[in-house]
């Protein structure tokens, strides 16, 4: 059986700040991360491979992204994947979701066609938009399951725990399927020295648009319905009123006034 | 594509200095200016451009054929309350700014409503300001599901021709929308927290980028309908106006059963009446600063005090200390309660997104540089665990007095 995992590399954006004279971002310093939720997935993998060994289990993960995001892959092969390809090329630059799922659903047709799960992360950290794995699965004409927390095969099904607004459902479908991994019972793992070491030994392939035979008028800027007009700086919030609550009474009558007067406080 | 005008380029790098990309530079042996493969046509550097050597050319295309998609289109989503269904608030909440948008373009705003038996949730739409509103009813459209819900709207959409839809940013409507815009290969901007017409008659969509520090307005130039999702509460919902009716349309579904590929086998309703932090007015939100979850009885016994629902940033989920569905913050819910009370938070940007909306912050914080002070109307520099004992006991002073 075949599992593709889709991975992004993220800044780590906590740390990503913006140089207040300029506005700009600064970049210098930000490290470069697997995105947390695709950690999940990998992590939800490597439990299906070893509750299932009779079933041969073959994971291979899947980035779109600048030549460094190779990093994030190695992560994917200590994390337990099998094998990985970057998806690389500046003839992807600048696409937007609906090129992204296009770019991605052409290396995945041309490197692992046979292909009977595709697990992701149910967004990532810096975007949070949560929209190229559904595109994906639209083009690739699977049918999807986003939020998932626990994924069970059984025959040629996969079952899914799906987190909803209110608790959860159990949703079945037939393979290929594409399923979204949200946090759950996974756990981030640390990887051990074993692993870092046989990840090293592992393929890891950077392909292009070429390789795969993607034409550059599907891909890119160009290929993008959606396309940024401006960037500019949001609106700041006027400054309020800060105290000391170095003595802990007075601050607390102080923010019990506060909130009298504006109301806040029920009779 | 942006374009380098090398003649006139005199390599001041003043482009290289404020692009949000880092992908323009000013190459060492040419001293011109180079466009790396970064680059999404933000402006920036054409803006700023001392000698207008930078140009953006972009695709031209038939305003004919943009002409031909008109009117404003919500997805009407709704969801089983006890049973029984009901549109969901993030829904009205479009209707408007839907409303706004269509007047703007002097279009009409509807509603495409799937479900089983859902017609008794038509008037509400009206009352909120929708001018037509499409039924699709279908047995098999009981509960939502990707496929079938995918198919209906995009069926609409494709004969109707819209030349906006938008969604609600739920869990659902995060699965829906990027189905359809996968399947009628349109843009999607997700999450918007700002939405507008330009002179051009484009919906100019805003939203935040890289963790809110900088905003990006998108807009989708050569297709239609541009598509957008936003969130449940970045609009205010409007008044219901139950005067108000509008034209019905009853839309004929056809669906069999294996075109709906997922079944559920199993519905687990864990807290139906639950903690619903979007809909609360006082929000009581924990963060990293509490130390331990045996502390989280300071932040319950405070919200307690002032009625207020618990809630936290992720670093509290990520601990396991918190249940996900009460996470404020870019990867959990935005909320816009009337006060929003902030305990040892310290403010990143992914949690400020999340909850600047809120009318009134209080933030109360060991650390003076925190950034929550920036957004906060009231700020006390102090140490929780002091102050909230404190706060508890004049409140209950206070009730005892009033009770005397």
């Amino acid at each position: 059986m075949k599992i593709v995992i889709l991975v992004k590399q993220v800044p780590e954006a906590d740390k990503v700040a913006v140089d207040p004279e300029t506005g700009t971002l600064i970049r210098e310093g930000v490290a470069s991360i697997l995105n947390p939720y695709c950690e999940y997935a990998l992590d939800q993998a490597a439990k299906l491979k070893k509750d299932n060994p009779e079933l041969n289990i073959e994971v291979t993960a899947i980035s779109m992204g600048p030549p460094q995001a190779k990093i994030a892959l190695l992560r994917c092969l200590e994390l337990g994947a099998d094998k990985a390809y970057l998806l690389s090329d500046r003839k992807f630059a600048g696409s937007d979701v609906w090129a992204t799922s296009t770019a991605i659903k052409e290396g995945i047709v041309g490197l692992e066609p046979n292909f009977d799960l595709i697990l992701a992360g149910k967004q990532a950290i810096d975007g949070d938009t949560a929209q190229v794995p559904a595109e994906t699965a639209e083009q690739l004409g699977v049918p999807q399951i986003t939020y998932g927390v626990d994924v069970v095969i059984t025959d040629k099904r996969v079952e899914v725990k799906r987190e909803t607004e209110t608790g959860y459902q159990i949703l079945s479908t037939k393979m290929p399927a594409l399923v979204t991994m949200s946090k759950g019972s996974n756990i981030r793992r640390i990887p051990s020295m074993q692993d870092v070491l046989e990840a090293r030994k592992k393929p890891l392939k950077v392909v292009s648009a070429d390789d795969l035979n993607i034409e550059e008028s599907k891909v890119g800027l160009s290929a993008s319905p959606t396309q940024v007009d401006k960037i500019f700086a949001p609106p700041a919030k006027s400054g309020g009123q800060i105290i000391d609550g170095s003595d802990p009474k007075a601050a607390a009558r102080k923010l019990f006034d506060y909130l009298k007067e504006n109301k806040f406080l029920r009779a | 594509m942006l374009n380098v005008d090398i003649e006139t380029c005199i390599g001041c790098k003043i482009c290289e200095r404020v692009c949000p990309f880092a992908a323009i530079i000013v190459e060492p042996e040419t001293k011109k200016a180079k466009v790396l493969e970064g680059c999404t046509l933000c402006g920036t550097c054409v803006g700023a451009c001392p000698v207008n050597a930078l140009s953006i050319e972009r695709k031209a295309v038939s305003e004919e054929e943009i002409s031909l998609y008109k009117n404003v289109f919500i997805w009407g989503e709704w969801e089983k309350k006890e049973g029984k269904k009901v549109i969901k608030n993030v829904v009205l909440e479009l209707l408007g700014k839907g409303k706004d948008l269509a007047e703007k373009l002097g279009e009409s705003l509807a509603v495409v409503l799937p479900g089983n038996d859902v017609g008794h949730l038509v008037p509400e739409l009206f009352h909120h300001g929708a001018d037509k509103v499409f039924l699709c009813e279908h047995e098999l459209l009981e509960d939502y599901s990707t496929d079938g819900f995918t198919s209906v709207i995009a069926s609409v959409i494709a004969s109707e021709k819209p030349s906006i839809v938008l969604y609600g940013a739920t869990p659902n409507g995060r699965d829906l929308a990027p189905r359809i815009a996968g399947r009628l290969a349109l843009g999607l901007t997700a999450d918007c927290t700002g939405l507008d017409i330009n002179e051009s008659r484009q919906l100019v969509q805003i939203r935040p980028a890289f963790g809110g520090n900088i905003m990006a307005s998108i807009l989708s130039p050569y297709t239609r309908p541009q598509m957008s999702s936003v969130r449940p509460n970045v609009f205010p919902k409007p008044e219901a106006d139950v005067s108000k009716t509008g034209v019905l349309e009853e839309v004929e579904v056809t669906l069999k059963p294996v075109s709906i590929r997922t079944k559920i086998i199993e519905e687990i309703v864990y807290h139906e009446e639950s903690i619903n932090i979007e809909e609360a007015n006082i929000l009581v939100s924990a963060g990293r600063g509490v130390g331990s979850k045996d502390n989280l009885q300071y932040i319950e016994e405070l919200a307690e005090a002032v009625n207020g629902t618990v809630s936290g940033s992720r670093a509290l989920v990520d601990l396991g200390w918190l249940p996900q569905p009460q996470q404020v913050g870019q990867s959990g819910k935005t909320v816009a309660p009337t006060l929003y009370i902030a305990l040892g938070i310290s403010g990143a940007v992914q949690h400020l997104v999340g909850m600047t909306s809120s009318d009134t912050i209080v933030a109360i914080n060991k650390d003076k540089e925190a950034p929550i002070f920036e957004v906060a109307d009231f700020g006390i520099v102090g140490d929780m665990f002091e102050i909230i004992p404190e706060f508890v006991k004049i409140i209950k002073e206070e009730k005892a007095k009033k009770v005397n």
